[in-house]
């Protein structure tokens, strides 16, 4: 990829990511926070690149490691941050489900 | 399945992850938006499958090992997520964001592994920045799980010299940062990696308890930069993408915690540079304080017009959630005004009290936020303050120098009347002893904080 691409890509992404979040209420730090967290689980495609292209059997090894890792961070990451939002459903009606 | 289409669905999924923090960011779209960024995600894993990488072929090799490996980490996360009490939740958050650092740095280490000579300098520029961010992600996170599971102190940790030692592992790294650039070969960058762990390891040892949800911010976006940076080295715009949002976000919501907080964000990070080991205040054990029965206080709550619970963590931890609402539900039939004070940090991160209380079916209008509580306190008859210690703790203000000095606080000494509900005369998560527990008009009532409730409910009961 052309590298002004890639500048270009990252400079956005980091006003989007300011803008997003930038005015949320104190109540919603721990889950926002948490749901950040499970977002950069992504890295799991990344683990299964590098484990689709790996030669020996150090870097598989390592690759099925961060497979691993990261499944845990993303699978577990939207699984504790919806636990805790499911708990502001009551009383506020309609917007779930 | 060609590159653009390729392209296109990862670029789906990353307006996924945006809507997801857009949604996350209010109270009624937050769940909605945690489940399309699930969406997301699920859409960038599968996609992969379907598309041959550079000199690759479909299926992908070592296939069984991938599925293998999602399938155990599933297994793991999955049942961790589910079971986990929603007290040690902030420790749960710190421990997923410290694997997925550690993930980023071993796809970095594999595909330097792989790569080998055929590796530009800025692609091993960008390999050297993952590894380092993503080890002290995972090691410092291995810390904050330490300190919040209370398996270590939660105090800072702080040792002679410590700041030359910590100073010392920055430059080492640094250095051998410099040494991977130029010679390019595996030992160094083991080096380095070894190096980044251990630098991760010193750099949250200095930080007191209070202080660790912001450092589990911070390492939560720095592990975002690591993925954008990842991104850039196996030519993933999607990975680009979500990590750069991540890092972006994290580092807006962790300004916004350390103001919720009243922390400089500066003063918690470098704290091992300034800080100096605590001396011991032994004196004031001996003071003496007016503890009363589970029948004083209910007589007391019984002639209040008006009553502010102020909830904390030991609240949480005794399970008690349900009988707080209990005694307030009897309160409120009686005629008495209740109200919770929350505090923005009370728990153990922003928000976690919330999360808690909702548990328990608290209704949302109940709930008050510090600033709307704290004029209201001059009116209020009695504020119980149950399991909480530091947020009600005016060494915040009156006392410059004390680790949480400028932290606002529930003035809770406003109150006619002040009951204490605690299991001993232990000082708070940030380790101060309170002076609010001394004043005249506290009542303290030692216990555990549900059976002592329980106490107390069946006390108003009978009057």
């Amino acid at each position: 990829m052309e590298p002004i691409a890639i500048i270009s890509i990252f400079v956005l992404a980091v006003f989007v990511g300011f803008e997003v979040v930038s005015k949320v209420s104190s109540t919603l730090h721990t889950p926002l926070m948490s749901g950040a967290n499970a977002i950069h689980g992504v890295i799991l495609v990344g683990a299964i690149i590098v484990a689709d292209h790996s030669r020996t059997n150090l870097e598989l090894g390592l690759a099925v490691a961060a497979i691993i890792l990261a499944t845990i961070n993303m699978v577990g990451g939207f699984v504790v941050t919806d636990r805790m939002l499911e708990m502001f459903k009551p009383k506020k009606g309609g917007e779930n489900k | 399945m060609n590159h653009f289409l390729y392209s296109l669905i990862g670029l789906s999924a990353g307006v996924c992850f945006i809507l997801a923090l857009k949604g996350l960011s209010k109270p009624k779209t937050a769940r909605r938006g945690n489940i399309i960024g699930a969406i997301g995600a699920t859409i960038a894993t599968v996609v992969v499958f379907f598309y041959a990488q550079d000199g690759e072929s479909l299926p992908l090799n070592n296939l069984g090992w991938i599925l293998g490996a999602i399938a155990i980490g599933t297994v793991i996360g999955v049942p961790a997520a589910r079971k986990v009490q929603m007290t040690q939740m902030p420790q749960l958050v710190a421990l997923f964001n410290g694997v997925g650092g550690g993930a980023a740095a071993l796809v970095a280490i594999v595909e330097y592994l792989h790569l080998g000579d055929k590796a530009n300098t800025a692609e091993v520029i960008a390999t050297v920045f993952t590894v380092i961010v993503g080890c002290v992600s995972f090691s410092g996170s291995i810390i904050t799980f330490l300190k919040l599971q209370e398996l270590m102190t939660t105090r800072p940790v702080v040792f002679p010299g410590g700041r030359f030692v910590i100073a010392g592992t920055l430059a080492a790294t640094l250095a051998a940062a410099v040494w991977v650039v130029i010679e390019l070969g595996n030992n160094p960058l083991l080096i380095l990696a070894a190096l980044a762990l251990a630098f991760g390891v010193l750099f949250v040892l200095p930080v007191g308890g209070a202080d660790v949800p912001i450092v589990i911010s911070l390492l939560n976006a720095f592990t975002g930069l690591t993925v954008a940076a990842s991104g850039y080295v196996l030519d993933s715009t999607l990975l680009i993408i979500a990590g750069t949002l991540v890092g972006a976000s994290g580092t807006i919501l962790t300004r916004l915690m350390a103001e919720a907080m009243g922390r400089s964000l500066f003063g918690t990070l470098f704290g091992a540079f300034t800080a100096k080991p605590q001396e011991a205040s032994g004196a004031t054990e001996e003071r003496p304080v007016r503890s009363g029965s589970p029948d004083d206080v209910a007589i007391l709550l019984n002639y209040a017009r008006r009553v502010v619970i102020v909830p904390g963590f030991g609240l949480a931890v005794a399970q008690a959630q349900h009988t707080v609402r209990e005694l307030a539900d009897l309160m409120l039939a009686k005629g008495i005004d209740v109200a919770y004070g929350i505090h923005p940090v009370a728990g153990r991160m922003p928000g976690h009290m919330n999360v808690l209380l909702a548990e328990a079916n608290v209704p949302y209008d109940q709930l008050a936020e510090m600033e709307e509580v704290n004029p209201t306190f001059g009116q209020t008859d009695v504020a119980i303050v149950i399991g909480a210690n530091d947020v009600v703790n005016p060494a915040a203000q009156t006392t410059p120098g004390c680790p949480i000095y400028g932290m606002p606080i529930l003035e809770v000494s406003n109150a006619a009347n002040i009951i204490f509900l605690k299991r001993s005369m232990r000082p708070g998560f940030a380790g101060i002893e309170n002076e609010l527990l001394y004043d005249p008009k506290t009542m303290l009532l030692f216990g555990d904080a549900k059976a002592s409730l329980t106490k107390v409910v069946s006390a108003l009961k009978n009057l």
